[in-house]
């Protein structure tokens, strides 16, 4: 299995006979995720923001991690940069970056690869940069903290990289403050300044979600081509079905902390296997759907982290949860690899394929 | 696309408009404070020119007196006056004792025979030697006490600070400042008693005499101040660019001290500027209990002698020490946060 994108997430099936995290680095992969679990403890009671997700990502290639709000989508990019506060989640899991394991590494060790070898771009380019502060001070900041440059050299750098990412005028626009800036203007600038180091690892958590349609289309461009200049590894976060389609080599789709389907972008988009995978497509407008207005919202709310529902946790959801006498409501399904990718359901793979050709896929 | 914020001409039109605003402010609160003090003694049914006399004067020496302080006329023809008196200095006519009032002339104290402006010119130095030491104390304090306390959220160094912090709003000066007087000064004597002295004839005596007055003015306002920054501190750590700022590999000290800070600032500047505006009444309850000469005391003594246009004067330079102070907070505020400019 190694080498295989994914493949370590094979470490949850219950007949795997090494139980729990135990294998040394993976030589062959960049980025090793494995069983990472981050738990909040709160007054309310313990949230399992993320509870068991594994995946490999290497340079070159993007991985979309796809799920409603609330899966813990950024919860997992956070921990990835070790952006938990120690007092205040749990971290449990292994993940390795270029054969360094990061969670037992020390807070110093990680703050040093943080914004160096793996850098993140954050949803929402307003809030996210510091107002008080020039676009330009805040990238150059980003490659002081790095190199041992004098601040002219990494103004020039900050002035290249904004040129880079298409903002014009880029030597007079790193004067500006963020508030000078558009909303896509502010997101360029949020990728110079997660490139400026040339990072390995690219996280993009939602980074188009509050833009509009035009501009996330070039966003997205700007990200595919910066990755292909780059050569980085690339995780993207989104809640948009369609924004992995476009951009992703492989998919893994997050349902209430945990990994429900994983596998080729080109598998997930044409022969999901999760109802849960099925819904989404279901209720993601897509410009080849013939019927546009047959968008079905998946009914139901999203699962609480503090009591997940027994069993498969989406159950209460599902409209076949318990079909045949499958153990929905007790047993929780293992991310079992099917004919080419892993999914995480009672109902058996044969059964599942022809219950998407039949039954969804001529609906979509 | 918004217009860059920092062009020269925004900048010089923002600077316009708020002196603008203030200066028709200053107007406005002149002409209330005026009016105010040209109502009082009507409502009380004293002739005010009564006021400017002595107890056994005969009524031909206050319609005299009324005359030649022009109370005789209605009130806007004093007010214009009045005005007139501050840009361009006045004469008190009274046949041929005239006398003269430079500008700006806030009035003329009769009780003292000299013009209420040099009085309060006498009595600056006390008051600002008060203010500007007691500012420092408590803007370094309080920030300080604040910064550590959110730092330490819920510990045992939080909850003392904040428990001192409520002390120190509630306690009146009076209180604070007569215990304080009382153990450093006559238990202990660790500061000196006695008069008032120069900063220029006596420095450590004058800081002496000044220590206590600093603190307990400062103890009032470093309160608000630390928590103030402890709340702003605790609500800033949440925003996303601090996460952004963790995000690039900054070190933690840099993040606090760079990011947060700077976020923090922001407001403490703002009630900075206001505070200072209205620390006169602070520094008068000061200055009495610690027998300042300052301006606090003049305005007492004045209130206490019916020294109406003392009072007037003092009540007026407290207003545009305000409104000046507002003026200087809305400039400060525009280098301070750049998106103001453009509003
Ligand atoms: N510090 C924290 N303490 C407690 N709970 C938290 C904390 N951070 C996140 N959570 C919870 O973890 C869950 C997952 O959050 P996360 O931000 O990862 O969702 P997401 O998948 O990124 O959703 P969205 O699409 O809305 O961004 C949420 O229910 C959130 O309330
Ligand atoms: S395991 Fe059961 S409830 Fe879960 S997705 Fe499959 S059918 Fe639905
Ligand atoms: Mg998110």
């Amino acid at each position: 299995m190694k080498g295989a994108h994914m493949s370590s997430t094979n470490s949850f099936t219950t007949t795997d006979p090494v139980p729990g995290p135990r294998r040394g680095p993976d030589p062959t992969a960049f980025l090793d995720v494995r069983d990472l679990r981050i738990h909040f403890p709160t007054d309310d009671g313990l949230v399992k923001a993320v509870d068991g997700i594994s995946f490999t990502l290497e340079r070159g290639r993007t991985l979309g991690i796809v799920g409603e709000s609330g899966s813990g989508k950024s919860v997992t990019s956070l921990g990835i940069l070790g952006l938990h506060q120690r007092e205040h989640a749990r971290v449990g899991g292994e993940v390795w970056l270029d054969g360094e394991e990061l969670i037992s590494a020390s807070p110093e060790r990680v703050r040093q690869l943080r914004g160096q070898r793996m850098a993140m771009i954050f949803q929402d380019p307003l809030t996210a940069m510091h107002p008080y502060f020039t676009v330009g001070a805040q990238i150059v900041e980003a490659y002081r903290v790095h190199h041992r440059v004098s601040k002219a050299v990494a103004r020039k750098r900050a002035v290249d990289l904004l040129g880079r990412v298409g903002i014009p005028q880029p030597a007079k626009r790193v004067d500006d403050y963020p508030h000078q800036f558009s909303g896509g203007m502010r997101q360029r600038a949020m990728i110079a300044m997660a490139l400026v180091n040339n990072p390995d690892l690219l996280i993009a958590d939602e980074p188009t979600t509050a833009l509009d349609v035009t501009v996330q289309a070039q966003i997205l461009d700007l990200i595919r081509d910066l990755q292909e200049e780059f050569g980085s590894a690339v995780l993207m976060i989104t809640h948009d079905l369609g924004v992995v389609a476009e951009l992703a080599d492989d998919i893994l789709v997050m349902y209430g902390g945990r990994c429900v389907e994983e596998g080729s972008a080109q598998t997930l988009f044409r022969r999901p296997e999760h109802p849960y995978a099925w819904g989404l497509l279901g209720s993601m407008p897509r410009v080849d759907r013939e019927n546009r207005d047959r968008l079905i919202p998946i009914k139901g709310t999203p699962p609480s982290l503090i009591n997940l529902p027994s069993g498969c946790a989406f159950h209460p959801r599902c409209p076949y949860q318990g079909r045949d006498g499958i153990p929905c409501r007790t047993e929780v399904p293992s991310l079992a690899q099917g004919s080419d990718h892993g999914v995480a359901c009672h109902i058996a793979p044969a059964e599942r394929r022809r219950i998407f050709a039949e039954d969804i896929a001529p609906a979509l | 696309m918004a217009p860059a914020g920092g062009r020269p001409m925004d900048v010089i039109n923002y600077i316009l408009r708020r002196v603008l605003t203030s200066v028709v402010l200053m107007i406005i609160i002149s002409m209330v404070t005026f009016g105010v003090f040209f109502m009082v003694p009507k409502l009380a049914g004293t002739n005010p020119a009564e006021l400017y006399v002595g107890k056994q004067a005969t009524p031909a020496d206050v319609a005299a007196t009324a005359r030649k302080l022009g109370l005789d006329q209605p009130v806007t023809v004093q007010y214009a006056r009045f005005v007139k008196g501050l840009v361009a200095g006045r004469d008190f006519d009274d046949g041929p004792n005239k006398t003269h009032c430079d500008a700006p002339c806030f009035g003329y104290s009769f009780r003292n025979d000299r013009p209420v402006w040099p009085l309060l010119l006498d009595r600056l130095p006390v008051t600002i030697s008060l203010a500007i030491g007691a500012a420092i104390i408590w803007l370094i304090g309080g920030v300080l006490a604040g910064v550590i306390s959110a730092l330490r959220r819920g510990g045992a160094l939080d909850r003392t600070v904040m428990v001192l912090a409520l002390a120190g709003v509630s306690l009146p000066i009076y209180f604070t400042g007569l215990l304080a007087q009382l153990v450093f000064v006559h238990t202990l004597h660790w500061l000196p008693g006695g008069e008032y002295v120069n900063f220029a004839d006596d420095p450590a005596g004058w800081a002496g005499k000044l220590f206590l007055g600093w603190v307990t003015l400062a103890l009032l306002y470093a309160a608000t101040y630390a928590r103030l920054t402890r709340a702003q501190m605790l609500e800033t750590v949440g925003e996303d660019y601090i996460r952004t700022a963790r995000a690039k590999g900054l070190r933690e000290r840099t993040v606090i001290a760079k990011h947060v800070m700077r976020s923090v600032l922001t407001p403490i500047v703002t009630i900075f500027g206001l505070d200072i505006g209205s620390l006169l009444g602070g520094a008068i309850l000061t200055e009495s209990v610690f027998g300042l000469p300052g301006i606090g005391r003049l305005s007492i003594d004045a209130v206490n002698t019916k020294d109406l246009p003392v009072v007037l004067g003092v009540t007026l330079f407290g207003a545009l020490f305000i409104v000046l102070a507002n003026f200087i907070v809305d400039l400060l505020y525009a280098v301070i946060d750049p998106r103001v400019r453009l509003g």
